[in-house]
């Protein structure tokens, strides 16, 4: 019979397709993008003991919410050069995504942003197009006081935007891949 | 049931040879599907010149004929013609067996020119093949909103997804030359994986009334139907080009199809499709380009009695996504809400870049189908679908590695059973199983959005069609699905705490992940990572009925009742991820179970001389509703994040769909497509999200056969604002300023009108060449809008006015 060839060879063909699924158990991923940690040095112009302003999200993305140094005691009237390691500690060992960072420096620009006027900031590092990064600054504190100080990491910025250049993150576009505030205390 | 005429064509194929030309052919005409006489038909005799009729008994004859072959093509206006060679060797007699249920036809006729539904009792519609042709260059969704009833949800303007009656997504099945599609549905960024230019028409089912198709499309069926293959010597096929300025791209699709008069054919189409970035009233959107590329290849044997057919087609798609959209923080949400203008516009540009999609899709499909005499017809099919999904973030490191790399493969066997021996009573059987794997690529470096998981299906259904008395349709459906999903899942251990999993499911953890090392069988809630192994049996009952009256000539009433079930799918059980368009954390929930949809429809119809009239109404019921609502923030480092999950409440949706055409005079209609749904959660006690608001299209069509068949169209869409919405509104704080603001995610955008310009001329080449070439006008006024139902709204206006010549040529 013509119709039962058909379908024999039909089944057949079914057969072949389904039987070479695999079974394999699935990899486990450990997330590549994220940045966990973010850790700030500052070391007191003149000397002085260093002061670690941290924060770290060992979940990522998880609901776990970050562990923040909280409060960040500063000096008056003190000039502290700054520098910044981003990690990603999900993986063991720990990622150092400040490599990244500097890597593709013209993509990346950090902001620094204090409330109650408790400290300025100036860039001490610039991209290959003379634009600042922001990995390294300096913070300069004033007088007594508290406040907040706001630390953001932009992807792809628009650093050519009027001001981004200077550190206003008003038109800086692109997006955040960190974006943290910490509770200074100035004494 | 009235008979027309039979003309039964005769040839000689011999010579004037001294034969014995003395002999009487004898035909007897008879119903292939019950076996009775068809009398009362006219049979014309070509050499002789003259007519005779069959009689009550369905016989005829043919007298002082000579011996050889006699050719006779028997045609009735409600039957195919037939076509069929008979050898006159003394005295013959035949039974010549005739089909005449139109609705059989469509598959052997060259092309559908009435609109010809698959249901009688349902709430259904059809676009033809010149409807879908104005839409070659654009995308399923965009020819599905010409239907009243039918809207869009959108991701920018090239990832459209249909809704029907404000249900979309998984609850809409698509059904593409008879098979079901699967690439991965459940996703508002996932459009249906089809080229509109392989359709010869597109049938719309609303609710879940045909379940020979599917038994969980609780929204609606959408049929794509290739152009029907003819029996006869033949070559034929079609070229359509379009240009556009929005865009600055164009389309090309050709096709061809080659068929013999013993039922071989052989058929190919291929489109491609390139756009460069589109562009709003005021600004370019930048990176929304498109590149398509498409071809179909079919062949196989077709008669009335039996065939087969094999079936390859393929689909590329690379679809850009405005680079504004892609956002890595609430905060930057915010911004982009509050600026009118997207925050990055460049130069036109044909180059896709992150975020970017590229997805194929390829369908491998073999069928096979007999039909018994005084039975009815038996069908088998098998496909095979292949699903690649590739999803490009914004990345740090390499904007080349895909965020989402997803593999979806399905096996399919369908087998149906007609039986129409008996034109009142037709039921329908059907088997459906398939086999799914989801394979979700662990090289991207970002954990799984949806696992890795097995699915089978399993669905059996019986469909009776009655006909009581002249003017009355019946019918009436039930169907079985069995569903199991076998997936295998990593969640956080943070996640899976703070789901609550642990109180009810840890019995399905297989082992603890520390870094990329899994320890089997432990369970230990230190570890970062629990590989689980979730396991689904749903059962699922679904149940149709429908009843149809023609009042009279011109009225026909249609109530229908749909009872169906739709099984959670892996996305609302398993979404474990960070959204980046929208800003916020997408979770499945292990708890969902299916969803239940009680759905009444009733339709009026009135079809006068001057006017045409269709009013469908509906009220749909469904029982754990599947939806997903904000449910809290999580803070990360990048600021605190809302949480989307996915939860099951009630909801009711209604609505009315209007439809009405009036013919001024020859040359002039007017006509009208409306539609009003409200949809609302009766456990929260508000309204739904994403429910179309009100929306009126009218539109002045003007026509002259003398002018080259010249027509042209004014449209007037009017779509008002959504002031029925969820408000899911919250602040958030602005880490910069100190201040709370607030995200509103909510309040959709304004009402707006929009007004559209469509002609065209049909030029005959030959006898059976044509050109078409027409001109369509889309915003004519430069319109800025934005659209509630198109999920980047938050980001850039919709699109600005769009020249398009199209030229189409029919060979």
């Amino acid at each position: 019979m013509k119709n039962l060839k058909i379908i024999l060879i039909l089944s057949m063909l079914i057969g072949s397709f389904i039987s070479c699924d695999n079974d394999d158990t699935p990899t486990p991923i450990v997330e590549e993008e994220v940045i966990t940690t973010m850790t700030i040095t500052l070391s007191p112009v003149g000397g002085g003991s260093d002061v670690i302003m941290q924060t770290r999200d060992t979940d990522g993305d998880g609901p776990n919410p970050p562990v923040v140094t909280d409060p960040v005691n500063l000096t008056a009237n003190t000039t502290y050069n700054g520098s910044i390691e981003l990690l990603n500690e999900l993986e063991t060992p720990a990622v150092n995504i400040t490599e990244e960072v500097e890597e593709e420096d013209e993509e990346h620009q950090f902001f620094f942003v204090s409330t109650n006027s408790i400290a300025t900031f100036s860039y001490s590092d610039m991209d290959g197009n003379g634009n600042p990064i922001g990995l390294s600054f300096t913070l300069t504190t004033g007088a007594a006081g508290t406040g907040t100080v706001t630390v953001t990491l932009i992807h792809e910025p628009m650093k050519s935007a009027s001001g981004v250049s200077s550190g206003d993150i008003t038109n800086a576009g692109g997006e955040e891949d960190i974006a943290q505030t910490f509770n200074v205390v100035v004494q | 049931m009235k008979h027309y005429l039979l003309i039964v064509v005769l040839w000689f194929f011999n010579l004037a040879h001294t034969q014995n030309c003395t002999y009487t052919f004898i035909g007897e005409v008879k119903d292939f599907h019950d076996g009775t006489p068809m009398s009362g038909a006219t049979v014309y005799i070509e050499t002789l010149n003259s007519y005779t009729t069959t009689d009550i008994n369905g016989k005829f004859s043919v007298k002082n004929i000579c011996n050889g072959k006699l050719i006779l093509v028997i045609s009735h206006i409600g039957c195919e013609t037939q076509r069929l060679d008979v050898d006159i060797n003394g005295d013959t007699f035949r039974v010549i067996d005739m089909e005449h249920h139109i609705e059989e036809l469509h598959e052997v006729k060259v092309s559908g020119v009435a609109p010809k539904k698959l249901t009688k009792t349902a709430q259904e519609t059809q676009l033809n093949t010149k409807t879908l042709e104005r839409f070659s260059a654009l995308n399923l969704g965009d020819a599905l909103r010409e239907i009243s009833g039918v809207s869009s949800i959108n991701t920018g303007n090239s990832i459209v997804k249909p809704i029907i009656n404000g249900l979309h997504s998984s609850r809409i099945s698509v059904i593409t030359n008879g098979v079901l599609l699967q690439d991965q549905e459940w996703g508002i960024e996932h459009a249906p994986n089809v080229d509109l230019n392989s359709a010869g028409s597109i049938n719309v089912i609303k609710g879940a009334n045909a379940l020979a198709y599917s038994g969980d499309a609780i929204g609606g069926v959408v049929i794509l139907k290739p152009l029907g293959i003819s029996l006869k010597d033949s070559l034929y096929g079609k070229t359509i080009l379009t240009g556009q300025t929005n865009g600055r791209g164009y389309n090309v699709t050709t096709s061809i199809t080659k068929t013999w008069k013993g039922g071989w054919f052989a058929s190919g189409q291929a489109s491609k499709k390139g756009f460069g970035d589109f562009e709003a009233p005021d600004y370019l959107l930048t990176n929304t380009g498109l590149n398509t590329r498409a071809f179909n290849l079919s062949a196989g044997y077709k008669t009335f009695e039996k065939g087969f057919s094999f079936n390859y087609s393929h689909l590329k798609n690379e679809i850009g996504i405005l680079r504004s959209a892609h956002i890595g923080s609430i905060n930057d949400l915010v911004n982009a809400i509050n600026n009118s203008d997207p925050i990055l516009i460049e130069d036109f540009s044909y180059d896709i870049n992150s975020p970017r999609q590229n997805v194929t899709h390829q369908i491998l499909k073999a069928e096979y189908y007999k039909r018994f005499k005084r039975f009815g017809r038996f069908e088998i099919q098998y496909d095979y679908q292949y699903n690649q999904r590739f999803e490009y973030d914004v990345r740090r490191s390499d904007d080349n590695k895909p965020a989402i790399d997803l593999n979806l493969r399905t096996h399919s066997i369908r087998t149906g059973l007609k039986l129409d021996s008996n034109l009142k009573t037709v039921y329908n059987f059907g088997i459906h199983l398939r086999y799914q794997n989801n394979f979700a690529n662990p090289e991207t470096g970002i954990r799984r959005l949806i696992p890795d998981y097995d699915r089978y299906d399993v669905g059996v259904f019986a469909i009776s069609n009655l006909k009581w008395g002249e003017n009355t349709d019946l019918d009436f459906g039930l169907r079985y699905d069995f569903n199991r999903i076998d997936a295998q899942k990593f969640y956080l251990t943070s996640r899976w705490l703070e789901r609550d999993y642990s109180n009810d499911f840890n019995n399905i953890i297989i082992g603890s992940v520390f870094g990329r090392e899994i320890q089997y069988g432990v369970i230990d809630f230190d570890a970062q990572q629990l590989l689980t192994n979730p396991v689904y049996n749903f059962n699922n009952f679904s149940a149709s009925a429908g009843i149809s009256h023609k009042i009279n000539k011109a009225q026909t009433l249609i109530f229908n009742y749909g009872l169906s079930q739709r099984s959670p799918n892996p996305s609302e059980l398993f979404s474990d991820g960070l959204h980046h368009s929208a800003a916020r954390i997408e979770l499945g929930d292990l708890r969902i179970k299916q969803e239940t949809s009680n759905r009444f429809g009733a339709t009026y119809q009135l079809n006068l001389e001057q006017l045409d009239l269709n009013i469908e109404g509906f009220l749909n019921n469904i029982k754990d509703f599947i939806q997903l609502v904000p449910f809290s923030t999580e803070q990360t480092i990048r600021g605190a994040f809302p949480v989307w999950n996915y939860e099951q409440t009630n909801a009711f949706l209604f609505g009315i769909d209007f439809g009405a055409t009036y013919k001024i005079n020859e040359q002039w209609n007017l006509s009208n497509k409306s539609s009003f749904i409200k949809g609302r959660d009766t456990k929260a006690k508000t309204a739904l999200i994403d429910i179309p608001s009100f929306r009126t299209n009218n539109i002045l069509e003007y026509n002259n056969k003398k002018w080259l068949d010249f027509n042209a169209s004014l449209e007037s869409e009017w779509v008002f604002r959504q002031n029925d919405f969820p408000n899911f509104n919250f602040e958030t704080l602005n880490p910069t300023t100190q201040q709370m603001v607030l995200v509103d995610i909510s309040t959709p955008p304004p009402a707006y009108n929009l007004l559209h310009f469509r002609s065209d001329v049909t030029v005959p080449l030959s006898e059976k060449t044509n050109l078409n070439i027409g001109l369509t006008v889309f915003n004519i006024m430069d319109t800025s809008y934005r659209e509630y139902l198109n999920r980047l709204r938050y980001f850039a206006d919709d699109l600005g006015r769009n020249f398009m010549l199209q030229i189409k040529f029919n060979y």
